[in-house]
């Protein structure tokens, strides 16, 4: 007997493919997990935080506090008094459940009465209290009476501390939300403000540090002696760590004594007294009879910026340089056209795929750049970026929720970024 | 043809230029060096370069002997020396009068060098406008060379100094980086003795290292399969991957900083160096990932089926022919995560709250205060720097190959 079909190509994954699906998924599993638990579950966890009413101080779980006291004296045999607790949750903001406190009695004295959510077994007291609100406080009363025993020798009640067992309400994970966060943050006055500098410090650092690679590319293309030392030179400000090189600069920029810069400039003659580099908002200048306000200390940031980050620059274009074919230019040559015009018309369009990467890049990477700003100046003097301004509000306001939100905004700008990356970002050409 | 043309001309306003760059240059120098309140002369200067290229540039490039080089040095000093009224550097001759003498003498061969190397095989007579941009891009490289340099050095430059010199002195006269040798190693490196004896950087640097060796390793050990997966085997989704883990980098830390902060404070994971171990990780092995994977794609496969043709299951190919093959890609990633560890400040700052655990950027932190002098603040850096970047420095090539073969960095 025939079949009538045609031989058909198999459908699906057959099994040698399918083993080897799963052995490549085991492979990556480490990555996806750790990936997954550090970076994406904190991505959605922030974007919660954003909502809820939490400060820095409601991180400390709540606590039930105590004071536990004898009131009245015990003078003779059958005396009364009472044992007083005096529990208190000492959270204001959330509530703690199931609170069970646990107290041995001493067993000289003889108990009267007791709190009615409470049992006695022996000299076993244990109290039933319920739920406590936030910063609730009540008092629990043990009447007991004094005893022979308890005269000849009086023990101190607080010898024995009360245990508590109780379940804290978790801030982080409680029902409680509110968009108070996101309203202070775009209605506090400075938004606008802090969402310029940004982008001000984003476009020019990027800017900047591309043309500044570019130009020392060049420098480093040529042959000449010493080119591996200054080489080495021009990459240390990327590779030294950025608290090092952002403290020297703060040394270097410091217009008080002993500021190297400042001297030096006034030693010079370029300038009369110290300019505060770091600490200076805005300077006057008048051009043609034109008043600017110039941004003293965001652009001195952003040269911080340029500084540290050329080097990465210079060595992509370098390598793209060095990978480009000799042909051509000397094709070029014997068709006369000049050094620049070389430079223009035969290694910029070479260059343009790996600068427009590059560009993207660390577009990106210098809108997402906190600890050079934050170390350099902490954020005064307008050099407020909203990177920064996460840390301001999450921990030196001390309100997370608000910088939770901040940091949602930064997120959200920074999706959209990536949307045009993606969109514009060309076939493997870094 | 006339005698003199354009490029003379332009050779006269370079060694201008020159003799003015290399007399503020030198004379600053001379400043740092002996903490003298020497003055640039800026208009000698610019004199004196223009008599020297004048003297060297007018004759053919054949005639510019190491005699006639000489010679326009000899002319600079001498036209410096007179068009600033006999003080060369802006004090008179008396004070420091070797010292002036060296400093002079060395801002004319760095001036008629810079001359002699731009003007080079370009003749004093009229060129052709490709000679002319030979000459003015020569000009430019030079002057990019050397404003790059300084801007470069200084900030290190001035951390080294620091580091090494008394607050009082410094806070007195700022530009006097001279070091005073005689008073022996010991008083020399004290502020370096001082952080390592009473300041705890020896712990610090113990932990700097604890934590970058481990993020090294974990990386290492998660990345390196997973690389191979992407690169190697087919799966769904092999190519979203491959694409999309690189955007896990773009994920800013300060973003993640509050939930890590809000989450490790509960667990009690917060104040740990273990804290740090499992944050780190995460945001080096997408990019250590995609570096790999871009380096094993250039492996040829053929030598893996050979291997798998002969018995070996993949776990040995991998272990057996494509990790030795990826050796270097292996180390430049490795170096490039030590150093991504090392200089990380955020969460170790965020984080750690006890002495014991400081890593050098946290423990540099806490000494920039007022209290603490500035030569134990710039001590501290230059201990961080150093390290990192001699570690660099050392397996460059490795490092630059490595990067710029497979990924870049923020």
């Amino acid at each position: 007997m025939t079949d009538q079909r045609k031989p058909q190509p198999p459908k699906g994954l057959g099994p040698l493919a399918k083993r080897e699906m799963r052995f490549a998924y085991l492979l990556l599993l480490p990555t996806f997990l750790i990936v997954l638990s550090v970076v994406l579950f904190p991505l959605v966890a922030n974007v919660w935080i954003s909502f809820k009413p939490v400060t820095l101080g409601d991180l400390r779980a709540p606590s039930i506090l105590i004071n536990e006291r004898l009131m009245g004296d015990l003078d003779a045999v059958g005396d009364e008094a009472d044992i007083r607790y005096r529990a208190r949750n000492s959270s204001r903001k959330s509530a703690i459940a199931d609170v069970v406190m646990t107290d041995t009695l001493p067993a000289t004295l003889r108990v009267v009465a007791v709190d009615e959510r409470c049992t006695i077994e022996g000299e076993n007291l244990r109290c039933d209290l319920g739920d406590y609100e936030a910063g609730q406080r009540e008092d629990i009363l043990v009447r007991v009476a004094a005893t022979a025993d308890f005269l000849s020798d009086p023990p101190n009640v607080k010898d024995t501390k009360p245990v508590f067992d109780y379940v804290p309400e978790n801030i982080l994970t409680n029902n409680d939300f509110t968009l108070d966060n996101f309203r202070k943050v775009f209605n506090a006055s400075d938004f606008w403000t802090v969402l310029w500098a940004s982008m001000y410090y984003t476009i020019a650092g990027t800017v900047g540090a591309l043309v500044m690679g570019l130009f020392a590319a060049q420098l480093m293309n040529m042959a000449f002696r010493g080119r591996a030392v200054l080489r080495g030179l021009f990459l240390s400000p990327y590779v030294a760590p950025v608290i090092a090189v952002a403290l020297a600069w703060v040394l270097l920029l410091d217009p008080g004594p002993g500021g190297t810069l400042n001297a030096l400039l006034i030693q010079l003659g370029v300038i009369e007294g110290p300019i505060s580099f770091l600490g200076q908002r805005v300077a006057e200048i008048s051009f043609l009879g034109l008043t600017f306000n110039f941004p003293v200390a965001l652009t001195v940031v952003i040269i911080f910026e340029i500084w540290r980050y050329f080097p990465l620059a210079m060595l992509f274009i370098l390598a793209r340089m060095q990978s480009m074919s000799t042909d051509i230019y000397e094709a070029a040559e014997i068709d006369g056209a000049t050094p620049i015009q070389q430079f223009r018309f035969i290694s910029l369009p070479q260059l343009m795929g790996i600068m427009a990467v590059l560009f993207l890049l660390r577009f990106i990477w210098t809108f997402n750049k906190f600890d050079d700003i934050f170390l350099l100046t902490g954020g005064a003097a307008g050099t407020r970026t909203l990177t920064v301004n996460v840390y301001e509000q999450a921990f030196a306001i001390s309100n997370l929720g608000a910088g939770a939100a901040v940091a949602v905004v930064v997120f959200v700008i920074l999706l959209m970024f990536s949307v045009i990356f993606f969109k514009f970002s060309p076939e493997d050409d870094a | 043809m006339s005698r003199f043309g354009n490029i003379f001309y332009l050779c006269l306003v370079f060694g201008a230029l020159w003799g003015a760059i290399s007399t503020i240059l030198i004379t600053l120098l001379a400043l740092f060096v002996s903490g003298q309140p020497f003055q640039p002369q800026v208009t000698a200067g610019a004199i004196a370069g223009l008599v020297s290229a004048a003297v060297l540039t007018g004759l053919q490039p054949a005639k510019r002997t190491p005699a006639m080089v000489a010679f326009a040095a000899f002319a600079f000093v001498l036209t410096l020396t007179l068009a600033s009224g006999a003080t060369p550097l802006g004090l008179p001759l008396g004070t420091y009068s070797f010292g002036q003498l060296i400093f002079t003498i060395l801002i004319a061969v760095f001036a008629v060098q810079s001359v002699t190397l731009t003007a080079k095989h370009l003749g004093p007579g009229k060129e052709r406008r490709y000679n002319v941009e030979v000459l003015c891009l020569r000009f430019l490289k030079g002057f990019g060379l050397v404003v790059f340099t300084i801007a470069v050095a200084l900030p290190f430059f001035v951390m080294v100094m620091m580091s090494l010199k008394n607050q009082q002195l410094l806070l007195s006269n700022p530009l006097d980086f001279s070091i005073n040798f005689a008073q022996g190693a010991e008083a020399l490196f004290r502020s370096y003795i001082e952080l390592f004896t009473q300041y705890h950087f020896g712990s610090y640097l113990l932990n700097s290292a604890l934590v970058s060796v481990a993020t090294v390793a974990i990386t290492l050990f998660f990345a390196v399969p997973g690389a191979y997966a992407v690169a190697r085997l087919k799966f769904p989704g092999q190519n979203f991957l491959s694409r999309s883990i690189l955007l896990i980098y773009m994920v800013p830390m300060i973003v993640l900083v509050i939930p890590l902060y809000a989450i490790f404070s509960q667990l009690g994971m917060r104040n740990t160096l273990w804290g740090l171990m499992l944050v780190y990780p995460a945001t080096t092995i997408p990019v250590a990932l995609y570096m790999l994977q871009g380096y094993f794609r250039g492996i040829p496969a053929e030598l893996e089926e050979a291997g798998l043709m002969d018995g070996l299951i993949r776990l040995n190919v991998i272990r057996k022919i494509t990790l030795p093959l990826a050796l270097p890609a292996l180390a430049s990633v490795a170096l490039y995560v030590f150093m991504i560890a090392w200089n990380e400040f955020l969460f170790a700052f965020m984080f750690l709250d006890n002495v014991d655990l400081y890593t050098l950027s946290r423990g540099i932190a806490e000494l920039n205060s007022s209290e603490v002098p500035r030569q134990h603040l710039m001590a501290g850096a230059v201990i961080a720097t150093v390290p990192v970047l001699a570690l660099f420095l050392w397996f460059e090539r490795f490092l630059v190959a490595g990067l710029t073969a497979g990924s870049v960095k923020g």
